[in-house]
């Protein structure tokens, strides 16, 4: 049976200990203190799906310019104040994403619309938003670790995998893991409920209430799937049916065990993870939408659910490879050889490209097509958060693709585990920068909460997934491709 | 050889040697046609040579003779364009994708699978070309340097993606099966008695020999080949979705299109390999070959796809309604309950309902319910595509620009030719070449054949 090593327990515990305190610093500054608070620029939100928008991108450097054009363009159609609001943006670094589109619609009857409308972006102060942001980064991407063994554990019983079968006990230990990180995520969404927070746009204050001053007409209209039971709702349900698919396979594949030889419960298993697979299908989109998505609650994009996941299961896959690699080398797992890491690593190769397919469809579908409602999405991201969104796309794809695109590579242990750092880096901010634009806006940075929440995480991931491993002996002896995986050379 | 679990069910069924497996391959291409086959071959040519006549009446008198209209620029031809491309997925997938996963249960199939994806690609090449109207001046979509000033490509234009991507598709899939080709020539080649058979079958086989380091370029090539084709599967019906969604066209873009046009595409490309090889199967007895296991594998990758495509469906139908946007809304709305209602409906019945019936393992092993399935699939594929194109387009900004559109005789004759010369190709291809890449599937007899899998598991069981 496999025991975590003392050196390693302690220094989990050590990432735990400093991650608490490094959440515990990011949690008690005061940012509004050290931000000066008159907050965020404003977001004049006139009718902006209706009609001829335009799109002023006042944000980062270049605000002042693209406010210029703007000015100039539409210069008797935006209404004085508007302009007044919109210039005073690029003196304001922390304000949200959506606060650096200065929308003015130029319709006549819109216009008019639009002044009476205009509110004072809305009033909860981004900058308070960084220490639980940086928590949702953290817990996001662990929580694909988790989400993504479970998905590949179903797929090796429903597509009849071989190779794998002296694996699934890892696969398993890792799918457990999911449940942590879900419950951070419930805790972090029941806190802006609450509004401690406010990350989720659409659960700030009178958001959906026209008579509030932060009344957002766009917002409102969603009110049907973005409300607070129904997404309290949505969240229990992944836990529900998440860790209950983990729970369920790791239950019936200790209960093989215990069968007499040449016995098994493979048939329902498959059955299992045939239903575990169609929920996921859904669920996997709907939190996607839910969790990230709604965070820039005014964007949307079709895509969304397959992109988050290709990611998630990309990153789970290049944290699968790492953890058998630490075990092969301590001698854990002699039945598994370069043959089954060389498929491994196929895996992190392929879905590293097709994440980048996913990535790219739907940047250049929004590239291309240039409407404001939906390329906003990229102004804040390809304006301020540039570097590290082109830096993001050459760990996820270049790197890898280099790295491993030799048969030999994929065979080297040092080879995939410097692919594997690099991927995972490039996973985490890729995770960042989906959440941090519409949450923080400008007042992003590495602190003290985002450092610490993921030595938390990778402590408690470490404890957690080594307990697992040696809760069950590394090999699922019953399992009928087992003589397969033994045997396995390619 | 490769160790094979004994829950896996055999895929060569019967006591099968080497020696059968050539005859039974060999078969149909040294004995004459049936009567089946000739009358089917001339049914096919009827409406093939039908279909020319309808190309040549557009050439001669112009796209007018079609039923398009100034809302509705793009309706029959590029509905059929991406139908047929759609149906040229599958054959790439199963020869290259399924290579790489190690599916064993492709060899039986993908010969035939192949040959079906580059004739449905040779179809689907024609809407186009024709569309064009002046077919001479067609090597203009080419970047060839050229006298005509500054006359040039629009590298913008997805379109002119489109030429690159297929003709790279046509290309590299046209190599991929002639490759797994050429031992079985030379297996026909062999054994011909006819001095012009052989002569021919001698140049179509490259002078194969059959030695060690044949196989070894063989094997090395076609590794090479799988992962240069598996891109293409995703790349050819991504580059066709963004003929739609880089435009501004409520219910045309929308980002999910690039995945989702091609998980529909192996959707109704596994549903016509099902069609063809369901027939053949029975016409040329390969019962023991392509067994009731390949039909269901086949169907649960119908019902895989058929509920990926069913998903990306409802997303968009969701994110219409969660985006706010009214036109978005509309073009939804109007999909489902405007005049092409029946379309909309057509398409959801047999795209996403239909295919559920394969979770139960009953039906999908029937083989008349899986005929009958895979016909309903690909109908639904067509509606598909023609709810996509013309419900978007039929409602112009302008309500003074709303239009219908209804094929006319010449566009139904094209289209009913472009099946009829489908089918001619695949019926000669059925006389004439190999049906079941018989070199690759005696590989895989030793370990997965029915007889040779019961001696193992009794070998298994003495030394236990």
């Amino acid at each position: 049976m496999f025991v975590l090593p003392r050196n390693v327990k302690f220094l989990a515990y050590a990432l735990v200990l400093a991650g608490a305190v490094g959440l515990a610093i990011g949690f008690t500054q005061d940012p509004v203190a050290e931000a000066g608070h008159d907050a965020h620029g404003t977001a004049a939100v006139a009718d902006h799906h209706n009609d001829h928008a335009a799109v002023a991108d006042a944000h980062g450097d270049h605000a002042v310019d693209a406010h210029a054009d703007t000015a100039g363009a539409h210069a008797e159609e935006v209404p004085a104040d508007t302009a007044v609001h919109a210039a005073g943006a690029p003196t304001d670094h922390h304000g949200p994403s959506e606060s650096h589109e200065a929308v003015a619609a130029h319709g006549d009857a819109h216009t008019a619309h639009g002044d009476a409308e205009m509110h004072d972006a809305h009033h909860v102060d981004q900058s308070g938003n960084r220490p639980w942001s940086a928590l949702l980064v953290n817990s996001i991407f662990f929580l694909s670790l988790g989400i993504g063994a479970t998905f590949f554990l179903a797929i090796q019983y429903v597509a009849q995998v071989g190779w794998s079968a002296g694996l699934t006990r890892v696969f398993e230990a890792v799918s457990l893991w999911v449940i942590v990180p879900l419950l951070v995520i419930l805790v972090i969404a029941i806190a802006g409920l609450n509004h401690v927070h406010g990350i989720w746009h659409w659960m700030h204050e009178g958001i959906m209430d026209v008579n509030s001053p932060n009344y957002d007409e766009i917002i409102a209209g969603k009110s049907g799937y973005l409300n607070g039971p129904f997404f309290i709702a949505r969240l229990v349900a992944y836990i529900v049916i998440w860790f209950g698919g983990a729970y369920l396979l790791r239950k019936n594949s200790l209960a093989e065990d215990a069968l007499p030889k040449g016995q098994n419960l493979w048939k329902k298993q498959r059955s299992l993870s045939a239903v575990f697979l169609v929920l996921y299908a859904v669920t996997s989109s709907t939190s996607a939408w839910d969790i990230i998505m709604s965070i820039d609650a005014h964007w949307y994009s079709t895509l969304f659910g397959w992109y988050t996941f290709a990611g998630m299961f990309v990153t789970s896959i290049v944290a699968l490879n790492l953890i058998v690699i630490y075990l092969r080398l301590g001698g854990h797992l002699p039945w598994i050889n370069a043959n089954h890491q060389h498929d491994l690593g196929k895996f992190m190769f392929a879905f590293s490209i097709f994440w980048t397919y996913l990535w790219f469809s739907q940047y250049m579908l929004i590239w291309y097509a240039n409407i404001p409602e939906e390329v906003t999405y990229y102004m804040a991201r390809f304006g301020e958060y540039k570097p590290y969104l082109i830096t993001m796309v050459v760990l996820n794809f270049l790197v890898p693709f280099l790295l491993l695109v030799s048969r030999d590579a994929k065979r080297i242990l040092g080879f995939i585990s410097l692919a594997s750092f690099f991927v995972l880096v490039g996973h985490w901010m890729d995770h960042y920068i989906m959440i941090m634009p519409g949450s923080v806006g400008m007042g992003y940075g590495f602190g003290a909460a985002e450092i610490g929440g993921f030595l938390f995480f990778s402590g408690l991931f470490i404890l957690v997934v080594g307990r697992n491993l040696g809760a069950a002996p590394l090999k699922q002896h019953n399992h009928p491709m087992l003589k397969e995986s033994e045997l396995f050379h390619q | 050889m490769h160790y094979e679990s004994p829950v896996r069910e055999p895929l060569v069924l019967g006591n099968k040697t080497y020696h059968d497996i050539t005859l039974d391959v060999v078969r149909p291409v040294e004995s004459t046609a049936p009567k089946a086959w000739w009358i089917a071959f001339s049914i096919a040519l009827a409406m093939f040579l039908w279909g020319v006549g309808a190309i040549l009446w557009t050439i001669a008198n112009g796209i007018g003779s079609w039923g398009l209209n100034k809302t509705v620029g793009w309706a029959w031809d590029i509905t059929n364009f991406v139908w047929w491309v759609g149906i040229g997925h599958a054959g790439t997938l199963i020869s290259a994708v399924l290579l790489l996963f190690r599916q064993k249960w492709r060899m039986s199939i993908n010969r035939s699978a192949e040959a079906m994806t580059i004739f449905s690609v040779i179809q689907a090449g024609l809407f186009p070309v024709i569309h064009m109207g002046r077919v001479w001046v067609a090597y203009f979509v080419l970047p060839i340097p050229n006298q005509f000033g500054s006359l040039w490509v629009n590298f913008n234009s997805p379109l002119l993606w489109d030429v690159f991507a297929l003709s790279t598709y046509l290309s590299v899939s046209t190599v991929f099966w002639y490759v797994g080709l050429i031992p079985d020539f030379a297996m026909i080649r062999d054994r011909a008695i006819n001095p012009i058979q052989k002569h021919i079958y001698r140049i179509l086989s490259f002078g194969w020999g059959g030695k060690a380091k044949h196989w070894q370029r063989f094997e090395e090539v076609s590794l090479v080949l799988a992962g240069l084709a598996t891109p293409l599967v995703l790349s050819v019906h991504t580059i066709v979705s963004m003929d739609f969604a880089t435009s501004v066209i409520p219910g045309w873009h929308t980002t999910i299109f690039p995945p989702y046009f091609v998980a529909g595409a192996i959707f109704s490309g596994f549903a016509m390999v099902q069609t063809l090889l369901i027939i053949v199967r029975k016409l040329f007895k390969m019962e023991d070959y392509i067994t009731i296991q390949h039909i269901e594998m086949m169907n649960i990758i119908i019902m895989v796809t058929g509920s990926i495509v069913g998903v990306a469906y409802i997303t968009e139908l969701f994110i219409a309604y969660y985006s706010g946007v009214e036109y978005e809304q509309y073009a939804f709305l109007n999909r489902a309950t405007g005049p092409y209602w029946w379309a909309y409906w057509s398409m959801m019945t047999c795209n996403v309902f239909s295919p559920q019936f394969m979770w139960s393992k009953k039906l999908r092993t029937n083989l008349v319910f899986t005929f009958i399935i895979s016909i309903v699939v690909n109908i639904g594929m067509w509606f598909e595509r023609f709810v996509i194109i013309v419900t978007s387009l039929h409602r112009d900004y302008l309500p003074s620009s709303w239009a219908m559109f209804s094929p006319s005789s010449i566009d139904i004759a094209f289209y009913m030719g472009t099946i009829g010369f489908f089918f001619v190709l695949f019926l000669l291809y059925a006389r004439t070449f190999p049906v079941i890449a018989q070199a690759e599937l005696k590989t895989i007899l030793k370990s997965s054949g029915e007889s040779q899998k019961k001696h193992h598991t009794e070998d298994d069981h003495a030394h236990h």
